[in-house]
């Protein structure tokens, strides 16, 4: 008996996570979401879409037509973000911001919460305007709940969770600020995603004086969600993964090696940028004493002096723009990526659910001429 | 206006060009530079035209019979005229070694106390950064060692008075024989003792006070120059370091560019300017070791410059003991003549106690001492001459070397800032791009 014979070559693409829905989605990743974003941004353009590999032509052995427009990329997604970036004015009815970091000292622990801040014109929320207090673990947690709920979207990243005590200073302005950024990009993106935002976990995560009791009523909801923890387990063996799929892992693999690599030389240009500063810095005033032991030779001296001087300024600017805009971006990217896997892991898994199920039905299908009357 | 007062030995001038007084500082007509072709009318360099042109590598045998390799410079002399003719007639070319420069320049410290004697290029590498070679075989130093050599050459044909040595004149004209000529002189044994004199310690009473502040000057310019030069061979090094690890960029863009379709391009053009700016710093040091090298040369001159004013110190003591020594004579003789005893001395108590010299002991005694006292006034009056002498010339020269210092450093400190400039809008466009 061949399990896999009939009509077992390819899966047919599961209706929710067809192309062709993806298409559609506005694409996370996508400028337009936030025009804050883009002026802090200090990279290309070309950095904030991803483009895709695939521009070949692929189909489906069942014949179905795969558009090759992945949802990371395409000019007419481009366009069409485009077009929405001249009606923003008039189409945009959620903003969220998140700023106003405090800091709060409890017995038991010291942590920092942000404001967010949320105007709206939408029916869905009661009020046109809000603002709560939240704390990253308030954050993770929408996060998280997103991702539940919303198991085929792609989901925003958050800013790294965890760092090391002793290295890096939680509580450092540099660190709190860097921190504030990125969360206040996220809800940006989730305000401006046409899926996402509608979620009932978001709504509630900007409106309600209390999230704390919310939390605990969603947990006991946890049981029907279990099966949530077993998408990102393991990897799966698949008969065959639709070659889309696999190039956009493929890429991703690459990627995220490529942008790892850059993240580690960027931050060795800043160290090696700031011994360079050190040593500039006692290099200038050398040439001031000069010129105090001279008289024709003074001016020239000092003016020498004082463009070293220029140049630690600029230097030293610099390296603060690399630390506080292009490092955040890489790091962004890289969690994106990580997200992507997560979403491709969940996708096998389901593929191969659906290919167990078909095996069991046709097993059957082959027992019950067996089974005789 | 007497001619300055050491007078080469051996030296029969020929080179005299009816040029004006070397004492009226020919530096009013024009700053002296550096570069061949901005020199006073009178000096050896207007009329010809020296070069350094290459460098050999050469095996020998040493003076302990060991063989050693060392360096040969090839300097080239060319007349002026020829040129102008529209003729280029081949230069007249001979091979010198480092010691032979030394020699030279050693001769000239000798012989002309007062001039501030243009200094030669760094005998070892030093302030050398970790990309820099300090072995002076190294092909980069050599090639720096030579322009060095050339530009004291030229710097020695363009002053007024040295370039008249017929020392010189032979270094540059005469391969065989020419290191005996100069040994002939005898130089060396005034080389010794102008050594040990330099680094004496003694104490002048009524010290020239513009000479002790040119000393001083000069104490402070190398002690600048020669912080400069540190803290900007560390720089470099830190420097070099930022741009090669941008060289690294260079290869992940390409990479990544890989995968990337509408992206590659922009990623290919922006690897590609990584490696191109990681690769510009070569150029761009070398240039720096350049600017260096003309700050070296006047951390060198401050010493020469140094060396006059001890000179000077050293013809003020000698002059002080010789005045001081007469007056003690002088007293002497009045004392015998007079015969009374002014001050302790211990022929004057053996007198007391053995019994008075006879007069016509006496009478010898006062006659040697006139003599002495004579011979000292004489020897005073020259000795007042040689100094007041001394200090003019060597003012003069000073002043020279003043406007020359000024002059030069002002260029260069200008060409570096330009430089700096220049190389900042290079990455300006890197990063455009």
């Amino acid at each position: 008996m061949s399990a896999g014979g009939g009509g077992l070559g390819t899966p047919r693409a599961l209706p929710s996570s067809g192309p062709r829905a993806l298409r559609d989605m506005p694409h996370p990743l996508a400028a337009s979401s936030s025009e804050e974003a883009a002026s802090e941004l200090t990279p290309s353009p070309d950095l904030l879409l991803p483009r895709s590999f695939a521009d070949k032509d692929l189909s489906l052995p069942n014949g179905t037509p795969v558009d090759t427009s992945s949802p990371a990329s395409s000019s007419s997604l481009l366009n069409r973000l485009q077009l929405d970036d001249d009606l923003d004015g008039e189409t945009r009815d959620l903003f969220v911001t998140v700023d106003d970091p405090k800091k709060h000292i409890c017995t038991m622990e010291t942590y920092i919460t942000y404001r967010v801040t949320t105007k709206t014109t939408r029916a869905e929320f009661d009020l046109p305007e809000y603002s709560v207090r939240r704390r990253y673990q308030d954050f993770d947690w929408l996060r998280n709940k997103l991702e539940e709920s919303q198991p085929t979207h792609l989901i925003p990243p958050l800013p790294e969770k965890f760092v090391m005590k002793g290295v890096v200073d939680r509580f450092s302005e540099e660190f709190v600020e860097t921190r504030r950024k990125a969360l206040d990009k996220f809800l940006k993106r989730i305000a401006d995603h046409p899926v996402l935002s509608f979620n009932e976990h978001f709504n509630v995560f900007l409106t309600a004086k209390d999230l704390n009791a919310y939390k605990k009523q969603g947990m006991a909801l946890l049981s029907k969600m279990g099966e949530s923890v077993k998408y990102v387990t393991g990897a799966y063996k698949l008969r065959s993964r639709p070659l889309e799929f696999a190039a956009i892992g493929d890429y991703l693999d690459t990627f995220v090696l490529k942008l790892g690599t850059i993240d580690r030389i960027a931050q060795r240009i800043i160290k090696e940028e700031l011994e360079y500063l050190v040593e500039l810095r006692e290099y200038g005033p050398v040439y001031s004493t000069w010129g105090g032991l001279e008289m024709e030779l003074a001016e020239p001296l000092e003016g020498v002096s004082a463009c070293i001087g220029n140049c630690c300024t600029a230097l030293e600017e610099l390296s603060d723009d690399m630390t506080e805009d292009f490092l955040p971006v890489l790091r962004e990217y890289i969690l994106y990526s990580e997200s992507m896997k997560n979403v491709l892991k969940k996708r096998d898994q389901v593929q191969a659910e659906y290919e167990a199920k078909l095996e069991a039905v046709a097993l059957k299908k082959e027992d019950r001429p067996k089974v005789s009357i | 206006m007497e001619r300055p007062e050491a007078e080469p030995l051996g030296a029969s001038h020929s080179c005299q060009t009816g040029e004006a007084e070397p004492g009226t500082g020919p530096a009013e007509e024009e700053p002296g530079g550096a570069a061949a072709g901005t020199m006073m009318e009178d000096c050896l360099s207007k009329k010809i035209e020296i070069t350094v042109s290459e460098a050999e590598k050469r095996t020998g045998r040493n003076a302990m019979n060991m063989q050693e390799t060392y360096t040969a410079y090839l300097i080239e002399t060319r007349a002026v005229e020829s040129q102008t003719e529209g003729q280029c007639s081949p230069p007249d070319s001979l091979w010198r070694r480092y010691s032979e420069f030394e020699l030279l320049r050693n001769y000239l410290l000798v012989n002309y106390p007062h001039i501030v004697v243009p200094p030669l290029p760094e005998k070892r590498a030093e302030f050398v950064w970790h990309k820099l070679s300090a072995d002076n075989m190294d092909p980069d130093f050599v090639e720096r060692r030579r322009i060095g050599l050339e530009n004291f050459l030229i710097r020695v044909a363009s002053h007024p008075i040295i370039c008249q040595d017929k020392i010189f004149y032979s270094f540059l004209t005469q391969e065989g024989g020419w290191k005996e000529m100069v040994n002939e002189t005898g130089f060396q044994l005034k080389a010794d003792s102008r050594l040990k004199a330099l680094n004496a310690t003694f104490r002048v009473k009524n010290p020239d006070k513009r000479f002790t502040e040119l000393k001083h000057y000069s104490d402070e310019l190398q002690s600048v120059i020669s912080h400069l030069l540190r803290v900007r061979a560390r720089v470099a090094d830190r420097l070099y370091g930022v741009y090669k690890v941008h060289g690294n960029y260079g290869r992940v863009f390409s990479e990544w560019s890989a995968i990337e379709k509408e992206m590659g391009d922009g990623l290919q053009s922006a690897g590609h300017h990584m490696d191109v700016y990681a690769g510009s710093i070569d150029d761009i040091l070398e240039e720096e070791e350049h600017y260096a090298d003309q700050l070296k040369e006047y951390l060198f001159y401050a010493e020469a410059l140094r060396a006059v004013c001890r000179k000077h110190e050293l013809m003020q003591y000698d002059l002080e003991i010789a005045a001081q020594d007469l007056a003690s004579k002088k007293q002497q003789c009045e004392e015998l003549a007079t015969g009374t005893l002014r001050t302790f001395s211990l022929k004057g108590m053996t007198s007391k106690l053995f019994g008075q010299e006879t007069p016509e002991q006496r009478e010898g005694k006062i006659k040697v001492l006139e003599e002495q006292i004579h011979e000292g006034e004489e020897q005073l009056k020259s000795k007042n001459v040689e100094s007041r002498e001394f200090v003019k010339s060597a003012w003069t020269d000073i002043e020279r070397f003043k406007e020359q210092k000024n002059h030069d450093l002002k260029e260069a400190l200008i060409s570096y800032a330009v430089m700096q400039i220049s190389m900042c809008k290079k990455v300006g466009f890197a990063s455009d791009g």
